[in-house]
């Protein structure tokens, strides 16, 4: 594989024959390799710009946003069933309550970004947390964690949100530890099982047969080979807890606070004036669906830059 | 003295039943009853064809797999009574080369971490710059340029992985290696490089080989004494050459004459022993000589009642053991093989070509045809 690419990078070199030369280019391990793939990818890049730009949006909002989120001196401006729309002044046009909508969706993103990662760190650390202890050591062990995590997986996540809501009290929070929970069984069982797998292996053997430690060869060789499905399940889960922190403030269990900008809760509020004002419930979904899409290009891009079958 | 002694080795994989409370039902018998002795300095080859246990055997001496019963002692020390961490200690005295080495090196190791941490690991003296040295000297031992230090598993071909592999078993200076296939996973041209390496090694470490292969040809090539596998235990076993020019035991004759030979007219005319059924279940292994159901040389008494023992058939040559009851009358001429009919299979004459039931013929053949196929199912070419 290696040499093939050598002998076919060097016109004139010696004839392929020879496979048993050491190619002579920089070592190149699996990761760098597989960024290299990753900045080939013209998805991957739309992906990470689509993201950069979130996320920028997100930090700098007060910078961005031309107006505060919540300033409401417009309202003289709406009358009943007749909101202004886009303007020079109002990029995006006002809300009922007399608010700039641009203001409300740059800071929007800060929301979604801070729910999103809250509850993918919580949610991932637990699952990963787990699905170590069940793939490390095998036998009973597994057999227990599986088993609860199977009684997690039981449990529907928006039931589950509506009930953690129910007794934490309606907060960002709630949303939080909601999202995070529906996350971990499947961090956990996926990790589980790419251990399981890899703990068969011959390398993991070889190890064993050098008098590697036990746990030497869980951090060192099982976990690492066994992460690149748990990174792109991380990307992927991003763009999922935007969704669901989304659908979460639209049914209203996201906080007490309704002037809040905030995507879901700007969808519940356009869904009243859906008839006069159908583009107000367009903005907050357009941001919600490029969000989500950055991130899911860039999952995907991650599984097929890492998956050995599209390697050369 | 052995270097390696290997006392009625058993490894029982149980079979389980049962969702909630389970309960075991039986047990795979993949190495029954085994007994090995290698001496210091030599190698011992292993064959048998796709099941019948010989690399469950391999990690069983390894303590990869831990064994039901039995004893294995390497050097004087009796491994199996060992903790974890003594275990670990003497793990330095014996080490393994894999079948597939793309499988056995860690894909995010670098040469020079996959060659260092088992000398960290073992706390070798001489810190990173002794360490470095030796690794330099290894790569240089089995024939790598010092420049691949920084690369990584799949930069390299399957010669130069297997080297590698055979570099990381050298690490801590083993006394004995155990070989699981070294060179099937190879291509033609390059499995010699790798047994010529393997001999060359040997000779200049005075190491000590178990070569567990399917490939009757490199067992042949490297081994002072070669030993038969067929259902978890040991049917034959003798110096190389006294095993390939004169077979004992019926299933080592069968195996043999499965070998072919370049030579058209001799290929034509030389009799042939096609074997009839498949290989019987090791979770429910045949009573008394496990071979008896396949045998062409099955005898009215004992074959199907008591398992033959190991024994040493001084007449031929010495360290020629066979387990068969009959191996001197077959010998002798004696007895004569007869036709064996197993239930599921058409009957073709022992000794006949494959004129007439092709497709019966045909099923045996792929398991012994060569040498033996390497974990295809029966009937697969």
């Amino acid at each position: 594989m290696s040499v093939n690419e050598v002998v076919a990078g060097e016109p004139g070199g010696p004839a392929p024959a020879a496979t048993e030369s050491v190619s002579s280019r920089p070592p190149r391990s699996l990761g760098r390799e597989a960024v290299r793939r990753l900045f080939r990818n013209p998805m991957a890049i739309v992906g990470m710009v689509l993201i950069s730009l979130f996320v920028l949006v997100a930090i700098f909002a007060p910078l961005i946003a031309p107006y505060s989120p919540t300033d409401n001196s417009w309202l003289d401006q709406v009358r009943p069933g007749q909101y202004p729309g886009p303007s020079a002044e109002h990029w995006l046009g006002i809300d009922p309550l007399g608010r700039d909508v641009f203001s409300r969706i740059i800071y929007g993103a800060r929301q979604s970004l801070l729910i999103g990662v809250v509850s993918l760190a919580l949610g991932a650390t637990a699952g990963i947390a787990l699905g170590v202890l069940a793939g490390a050591f095998g036998g009973w062990v597994d057999t227990v964690v599986m088993r609860f995590v199977d009684i997690m997986l039981s449990v529907p996540g928006l039931l589950f949100a509506i009930a953690v809501a129910a007794m934490l009290g309606q907060s960002l929070t709630s949303v939080m530890i909601a999202i995070a929970v529906v996350n971990v069984p499947i961090f956990a069982r996926l990790l589980r099982g790419e251990m399981l797998g890899q703990r068969g292996a011959d390398y993991v053997l070889a190890a064993r047969s050098l008098g590697i430690s036990r746990s030497a060869i869980v951090f060192r060789h099982v976990l690492p080979n066994s992460f690149t499905p748990v990174l792109v399940q991380g990307t992927l889960t991003l763009a999922l807890a935007i969704v669901e922190a989304a659908g979460l403030a639209f049914l209203g269990l996201s906080g007490s606070d309704p002037s809040a900008p905030e995507w879901g809760r700007m969808l519940t509020d356009a869904q009243e004036t859906l008839t006069s004002a159908p583009m107000l419930a367009v903005y907050p979904g357009l941001a919600i669906v490029l969000a989500a899409l950055g991130f899911t290009l860039v999952g995907e891009s991650l599984r097929e830059a890492l998956d050995p079958k599209f390697r050369r | 003295m052995s270097l390696l002694e290997v006392r009625d080795l058993k490894v029982h994989f149980p079979i389980k039943a049962g969702t909630l409370l389970q309960r075991t039902v039986g047990a795979v018998k993949a190495v029954d009853g085994v007994d090995l002795d290698v001496e210091a300095g030599t190698t011992f080859g292993l064959v048998g064809e796709s099941g019948c246990g010989k690399s469950t055997l391999g990690r069983a001496i390894m303590r990869l797999t831990e064994p039901t019963s039995g004893s294995v002692t390497l050097d004087g020390q009796d491994i199996l009574a060992l903790g974890e961490r003594k275990m670990r200690a003497v793990r330095r005295q014996f080490q393994m080369v894999f079948q597939d080495p793309m499988a056995s090196l860690d894909p995010r190791q670098s040469v020079e971490s996959l060659l260092t941490e088992p000398l960290r690991a073992h706390k070798i003296p001489g810190g990173s710059a002794g360490h470095a040295k030796r690794i330099r000297e290894l790569l240089d031992v089995v024939g790598l340029p010092e420049s691949v230090v920084h690369r990584y598993p799949h930069e390299f071909s399957g010669g130069q992985r297997q080297r590698l592999g055979i570099a990381r078993a050298l690490v801590l200076n083993p006394a004995l290696i155990i070989a699981d296939e070294p060179v099937s996973a190879l291509d033609v041209s390059i499995q010699a490089q790798v047994i010529n390496l393997l001999k060359e090694l040997q000779e200049r470490f005075s190491l000590t080989y178990v070569v567990i292969a399917h490939d009757l040809a490199v067992v042949r090539h490297i081994s002072k004494t070669v030993a038969v596998m067929y259902l978890g235990g040991i049917v034959e076993q003798a110096p190389a050459a006294d095993l390939y020019k004169q077979p004992l035991h019926p299933y080592t004759k069968a195996l043999m004459s499965a070998v072919p030979v370049p030579d058209p007219n001799v290929e034509e005319s030389r009799s042939r022993i096609l074997l009839q059924g498949d290989l019987p279940s090791p979770a429910n292994p045949p009573s008394g000589c496990r071979f008896h159901t396949r045998c062409p040389w099955k005898q009215a008494t004992k074959c199907d009642t008591d398992r033959p023992a190991l024994r040493e058939l001084p007449l031929v040559a010495p360290g020629h053991k066979v387990a068969c009851h009959y191996a001197e009358d077959i010998l002798a001429g004696k007895i004569t093989p007869h036709d064996v009919r197993p239930e599921d299979v058409e009957l073709v004459p022992a000794g006949e070509t494959t004129s007439g039931t092709e497709a019966a013929a045909d099923a045996t053949e792929a398991h012994v045809a060569g040498g033996l196929t390497p974990g295809g199912p029966p009937g697969a070419h």
